[in-house]
């Protein structure tokens, strides 16, 4: 991750919530260290969010997850103060929004966050078209403009030619496509998605997570994201922090959640995580023996035979996989004495580094020799052999890499060694 | 009991205090009859202009407008039956009666409905009243607008109007809270000023409830027409006071049935009003 370079958009800072009455008594209690329970026992004040301290960066998509009652769905409205913060600040671009007055907040709200809401929150009385300009509307933006961007911002969500039907003659899916048009249209840096797709059933919610994931990569704006779901979290978000009780229990990338769970419950929380979607083939790589394709056949036999192998990776200096040579064609090949580029098997199988061990299955069941990983230049980054898939799936550790990388050398920089 | 405790005299009190608004502000009642008196009377003089076919068509045309064929040529055949029974002159008295009162109803009673719905406060002093004017008997209102109003057709136009306004008011308030809390969370979460909100969502999304509500007034201030007619206001009501109190029955029961009549036909356009032009299907 690169992300020290990138510029914090959102700072949120010590914020609070507590509901009831007595909230001050609450709120001195909950600086003394004390449990949720016991402040609800004894001023019959709820801790709705304690002491949330976290950065946004400008152009992540940053995944606030936990179970309902965590505090996931408060939270996130106190970024743009649908709920007043009982203490704390939320600094946007720097300025504190919990000091301002009505007019400014509006401000904030109209240009500088949109919110895109789990029951779609449409308005039904209004059709696609003026759903979607609603945000413009209110601002007082002409009517031409006001219908062109809310044309440009349906034809993003892929509802051109809906515009003038009414939520209610949609589908939950498309409904949600509209909530998200009408929180685009205004065009936004920040998008609030409190559980976007939680009501999604999970064929639409997985093509919207993708949609999602492919607005972010062309529009780069800043994606607050809200969900119960662990492995919609893990999927989309750059970071993940993770609730329990109102507090930040864990912050970091979904493989430092999953890999290095911060307690108990964190791990009892990703235990049930399908690795098979997480994992990916970098984690489970292994380092590949490789010979240059200028040395000779007799080099790579012996090669062969001293680490015990039917085959082996041929690559160009730079690393880059040439093909594959088995020990029957390096044999046939020093015989005559040919180059090793004469007998090469240029056709084999690769995989790029990201790909998830579910793409991986069908491949390495019916790949004949270890299928390669290679990066975006075709440089071999290792090879996967199908008992480290299985052990992967398993979950033993042994079988996977941290981070990505093997024997801890960083994706960048690994230049596969040539052994010879 | 009546020994121990002395009777406090709460009828004398309130005789003073009408007394004392009458002399205070006389003019202004006198103002607001003049103004009301005038009102009703225009209204019946335009009706009257165009010949009784020609309305009956114009209404009829109306309602189609506003609700179904169905609807409006039950209109048509109503009103030309009323004009068959020779009733069509003091039918149009009663109708401009009902429809100003309604209308003033509508006027006081939305923004009231309105501001109930944005204020507690408002909300808890203003609910005891609408409970008072709803149960209060009728004929009681009649009283303090005779001395308020005089006779004729102001004071029933005042004692309709009160006994019309509260499901106008309640049906509004209720209307407007029960949109759904994440779409008002939607309406703030884009900047929306409390205006906006109320105009470009609450309001329209309240709309079933609000026509409701008028067509609840309509049906109440129908219902007073036969008791206005007994401090003079004309109309189909005071056929049937006459009636009563001559003891005709049949006369009684033809013009029964023409207030039936336009009660049917007011009722079913309003409440056509209400449900159509939503738009596609509610979700």
């Amino acid at each position: 991750m690169t992300d020290t370079g990138r510029k914090k958009k959102v700072e949120v800072k010590n914020v609070s919530k507590i509901f009831g009455k007595s909230s001050k008594r609450a709120a001195q209690l909950l600086h003394e260290g004390k449990s949720k329970k016991d402040i609800l026992k004894v001023t019959g004040a709820t801790v709705g969010v304690n002491a949330a301290t976290f950065d946004v960066l400008d152009g992540e998509i940053f995944v606030i997850m936990g179970l309902s009652g965590s505090g996931k769905s408060t939270l996130v409205r106190m970024l743009n103060r649908l709920i007043e913060p009982t203490s704390g600040q939320v600094l946007i671009d720097g300025e504190d929004i919990v000091k301002m007055n009505k007019e400014q907040l509006r401000n904030v709200r109209r240009k500088k966050i949109g919110m895109v809401f789990q029951n779609f929150a449409l308005f039904p009385h209004r059709t696609i078209l003026q759903n979607t300009e609603y945000g413009l509307e209110i601002q007082g933006t002409d009517k031409e403009a006001r219908k062109k961007q809310a044309l440009e911002s349906l034809a993003l969500v892929g509802l051109a030619g809906y515009e003038s039907q009414y939520p209610g003659q949609l589908s939950g899916g498309m409904q949600q496509r509209v909530g998200l048009a009408r929180a685009l249209a205004n065009d936004p840096d920040i998008l609030l998605m409190d559980e976007a797709f939680s009501a999604l059933d999970p064929l639409i919610r997985k093509d919207m997570q993708d949609e999602l994931l492919q607005l972010h990569e062309t529009m780069g704006k800043t994606f607050i994201f809200i969900t119960h779901d662990l492995d919609e979290a893990l999927r989309i978000g750059d970071r993940i922090a993770l609730m329990k009780d109102g507090e930040i229990v864990q912050l970091g990338t979904p493989e430092e959640i999953l890999m290095n769970p911060s307690n108990d419950y964190v791990e009892r929380f990703v235990e049930d995580v399908d690795l098979s979607k997480v994992l990916t083939a970098a984690h489970i790589m292994k380092h590949a023996d490789t010979v240059r394709i200028d040395r000779g056949p007799r080099v790579a036999l012996r090669l062969m035979e001293n680490l015990r192998i039917s085959s082996i990776y041929v690559v160009d200096k730079s690393g880059r996989l040439m093909g594959a040579l088995t020990a029957q064609d390096a044999m046939r090949a020093a015989e005559k004495n040919l180059p090793i580029e004469e007998v090469l098997i240029h056709d084999v199988i690769t995989v790029p580094g990201e790909s998830v061990l579910t793409d991986l299955f069908d491949v390495v069941s019916t790949a004949t020799i270890p299928v390669a990983v290679v990066d975006e230049a075709n440089r071999l980054k290792g090879i996967i052999i199908r008992g480290a898939l299985i052990g992967a799936l398993a979950g033993d550790n042994d079988f996977i890499n941290e981070n990505g990388t093997i024997e801890q050398e960083p994706v960048e920089e690994g230049e596969v060694k040539v052994h010879e | 009991m009546n020994e121990l405790l002395p009777r406090l005299p709460f009828a004398d009190w309130i005789d003073t205090g009408v007394d004392w608004l009458v002399d205070v502000f006389g003019p202004v009642f006198d103002g607001i009859a003049t103004g009301l008196e005038t009102t009703v009377e225009t209204f019946v003089d335009i009706l009257d202009i165009p010949p009784s076919i020609l309305l009956a068509v114009i209404f009829a045309l109306l309602a189609w407008w506003l609700s179904t064929k169905k609807i409006a040529a039950f209109t048509l055949i109503g009103f030309l039956f009323i004009d068959y029974l020779g009733y069509w002159y003091p039918m149009l008295q009663m109708l401009a009666l009902v429809l100003t009162s309604v209308a003033i109803a509508i006027i006081i009673g939305v923004p009231i409905g309105i501001w109930m719905s944005q204020q507690v406060a408002a909300r808890r002093i203003i609910t005891p009243i609408l409970d008072l004017m709803q149960t209060m008997p009728a004929f009681v209102y009649l009283i303090p607008a005779i001395f308020f109003f005089n006779i004729g057709v102001v004071p029933g136009l005042v004692a309709s109007i009160i006994f019309a306004m509260p499901p106008t008011i309640r049906l509004t308030m209720l209307g407007i809270e029960q949109v759904p809390a994440d779409l008002i969370e939607a309406t703030e979460a884009f900047g929306s000023t409390t205006w906006q909100r109320l105009l470009k969502v609450q309001i329209p999304l309240a709309k079933p409830n609000i026509m409701a509500g008028v067509n609840q007034s309509i049906m109440l201030s129908l219902s007073m027409v036969v008791i206005a007619s007994m401090v003079g206001a004309p109309g189909l009501g005071t056929k049937v006071y006459q009636a009563v109190t001559q003891l005709k029955t049949g006369v009684g029961v033809e013009t029964g049935v023409a207030i039936v009549l336009v009660a049917i036909i007011l009722d079913r356009i309003t409440q056509h009003a209400g449900r159509s032009k939503q738009g596609g299907k509610e979700s």
